[in-house]
């Protein structure tokens, strides 16, 4: 999957670019769930940083991501408190979805709305006050096409868009239409997308990015690594040259079985234990 | 004492909604709450239990809930003004997306979910219209570009109300209904309460456009709060 296949037109990300490159997002700690105060003083995302979120199920990754997106101020069941450049927002950014730059795609992306795909994204490019509505359908309409096997087209209806379909176009709404700088993407690996092109196509358009994730590439390939446990952050971890040795490896055993998942779901049949072998072999 | 009218359609998340006013004004407020139904309600022996809050509720029965609602309003006030509640929290059984049970001196409450479609604010309008503010529930199960879509077909029935976007289970975006609900003035004259709009069109003495709240004001099906089995049970 050659990256540079992905970038549909220089133009489209040269226009997904923010020019408000300026904001600082802090975190505050709050407590977890035994009411102890969480492992770390603040933490500071700057433009174009990139996180991942780790720990195991229940340990609190989407709640943390939730007070991103929700601009806690210490009234969400962690306490935590969410600065934005320094300063709490303002009520306008808070209140308004429509001026608060972050965007967040959740693990139960559905859309409800009984409209078609062109028809929806019109309603939102109008609400984002943005112009050439039309460019702009057919540009995020292909940029959720680079990111999902199965296209989709402008007279699909939402409700029966896919969950991957459902994510891609999330994603390429909120770089494209939404334009806001900062992407929390809750497991974006379990939708069946292109996870590559995704962290790719973010970078390009220098996003600050948030995963929660259980996926290792995605947890290894971010600048830093907050860990969590009984709905608390205990650990922020900045991984060291040994980790960045990983990816690669980690990206080569990713595509191997990336393949094979294509191969399967095409209806091939899979060679012997042998030959699986020799392929994993040749990894190693 | 204040006045909050709490409506909006079935299984949206009203009560969900009262229940975070009351936490936020349990302490300062002794809250006082009055659930209106139409066959059986239970949120009344739910809060009740979970604040130890006065608490009742009004089957209508036979009748239309917001008809029910009106006429035992003044006497719900009476109640709760006897019980020395600052606030008075009133939810409607939310059937009748056409009458809107919000009153004069009363803040009005018009909850939604995020979830019942785009055109549902359009189907709801006059509900939305004469509101103070619209709570949008149900926010964390739809993408932020749906969010945004949604406050857009809001703002085409009434484009000034104050729009709040919440998860009412953990009650994320509530503080600024609480806010609100803060800076709401006092009820000063309860006499002079009337609905807000026009009732449709019909033949009880409210269908027909008598706007004076307490069954004082009307004739034929009646009722006060205090007898709440005597209703009409058709032939």
């Amino acid at each position: 999957m050659p990256l540079s296949k992905l970038i549909c037109g220089r133009a489209i990300i040269n226009s997904a670019m923010n020019p408000d490159h300026g904001s600082l997002i802090t975190i505050l700690p709050g407590t977890n769930r035994t009411g102890e105060k969480e492992g770390f003083d603040r933490i500071i995302i700057g433009p174009g940083d990139t996180l991942s979120i780790v720990g195991p199920t229940g340990s609190g990754k989407s709640a943390f991501i939730n007070d991103i997106e929700v601009l806690a101020q210490a009234d969400t069941i962690t306490g935590r408190k969410i600065l934005i450049n320094g300063a709490p927002p303002s009520d306008d950014v808070a209140r308004d979805p429509s001026k608060k730059p972050i965007a967040l795609i959740t693990q139960n992306t559905r859309v409800i709305a009984d409209l078609n795909v062109s028809r929806f994204l019109e309603l939102h490019i109008k609400a984002r006050r943005q112009t050439h509505i039309k460019d702009l359908i057919t540009s995020t309409i292909a940029l959720a096409n680079e990111f999902t096997g199965e296209k989709l087209t402008d007279s699909m209806r939402m409700t029966a868009l896919s969950g991957g379909q459902t994510r891609a176009l999330m994603i390429a709404d909120a770089i494209l239409i939404g334009r806001t700088p900062i992407l929390l993407l809750d497991e974006v690996e379990n939708a069946g997308i292109f996870k590559e092109r995704v962290i790719a196509c973010v970078k390009e358009c220098k996003k600050t990015v948030i995963f929660v994730t259980h996926d290792p590439y995605l947890a290894l390939s971010t600048d830093r690594r907050i860990v969590m446990s009984n709905g608390a952050v205990v650990k922020v971890l900045k991984p060291g040259t040994e980790e960045q040795k990983m990816i690669a490896r980690v990206s080569d055993i990713d595509s191997f079985l990336w393949n094979l998942r294509e191969r399967i779901r095409a209806g091939d049949l899979i060679g012997d234990e042998e030959s699986i072998r020799e392929e994993i072999g040749a990894l190693a | 004492m204040k006045l909050a009218i709490i409506a909006g359609p079935a299984s949206v998340g009203k009560t969900a909604v009262a229940r975070h006013i009351i936490r936020e004004f349990r302490d300062s407020s002794n809250p006082a709450y009055v659930k209106i139904d139409v066959v059986r309600a239970f949120e009344d022996e739910e809060l009740q239990e979970e604040f130890g809050i006065a608490t009742r509720k009004v089957c209508s029965g036979d009748l239309c809930p917001d008809h029910t609602g009106i006429m035992v309003l003044q006497d719900a006030i009476s109640w709760a003004r006897d019980l020395e509640s600052d606030l008075l929290i009133v939810e409607s059984a939310g059937l009748c997306l056409r009458c809107t049970p919000y009153t004069t001196q009363a803040f009005g409450i018009a909850v939604l979910s995020a979830v019942s479609g785009s055109n549902s604010p359009l189907k709801m309008a006059p509900m939305i219209a004469q509101a103070d503010m619209a709570v949008v529930t149900k926010t964390d199960l739809v993408s932020q570009a749906e969010k945004e879509v949604f406050r857009e077909y809001i703002k085409a029935v009434a484009p000034s109300i104050d729009i709040i976007e919440t998860n009412a289970i953990q009650g994320t975006g509530m503080r600024y209904l609480m806010k609100a609900i803060a800076a709401f003035p006092d009820i000063t004259n309860a006499g002079e309460i009337v609905l807000r709009g026009a009732p449709p069109l019909g033949v009880c003495t409210i269908c027909v456009g008598k706007k004076e709240i307490g069954w004082q004001h009307h004739f034929g099906v009646i009722r006060p709060l205090e007898e709440a089995d005597n209703i009409y049970r058709g032939d």
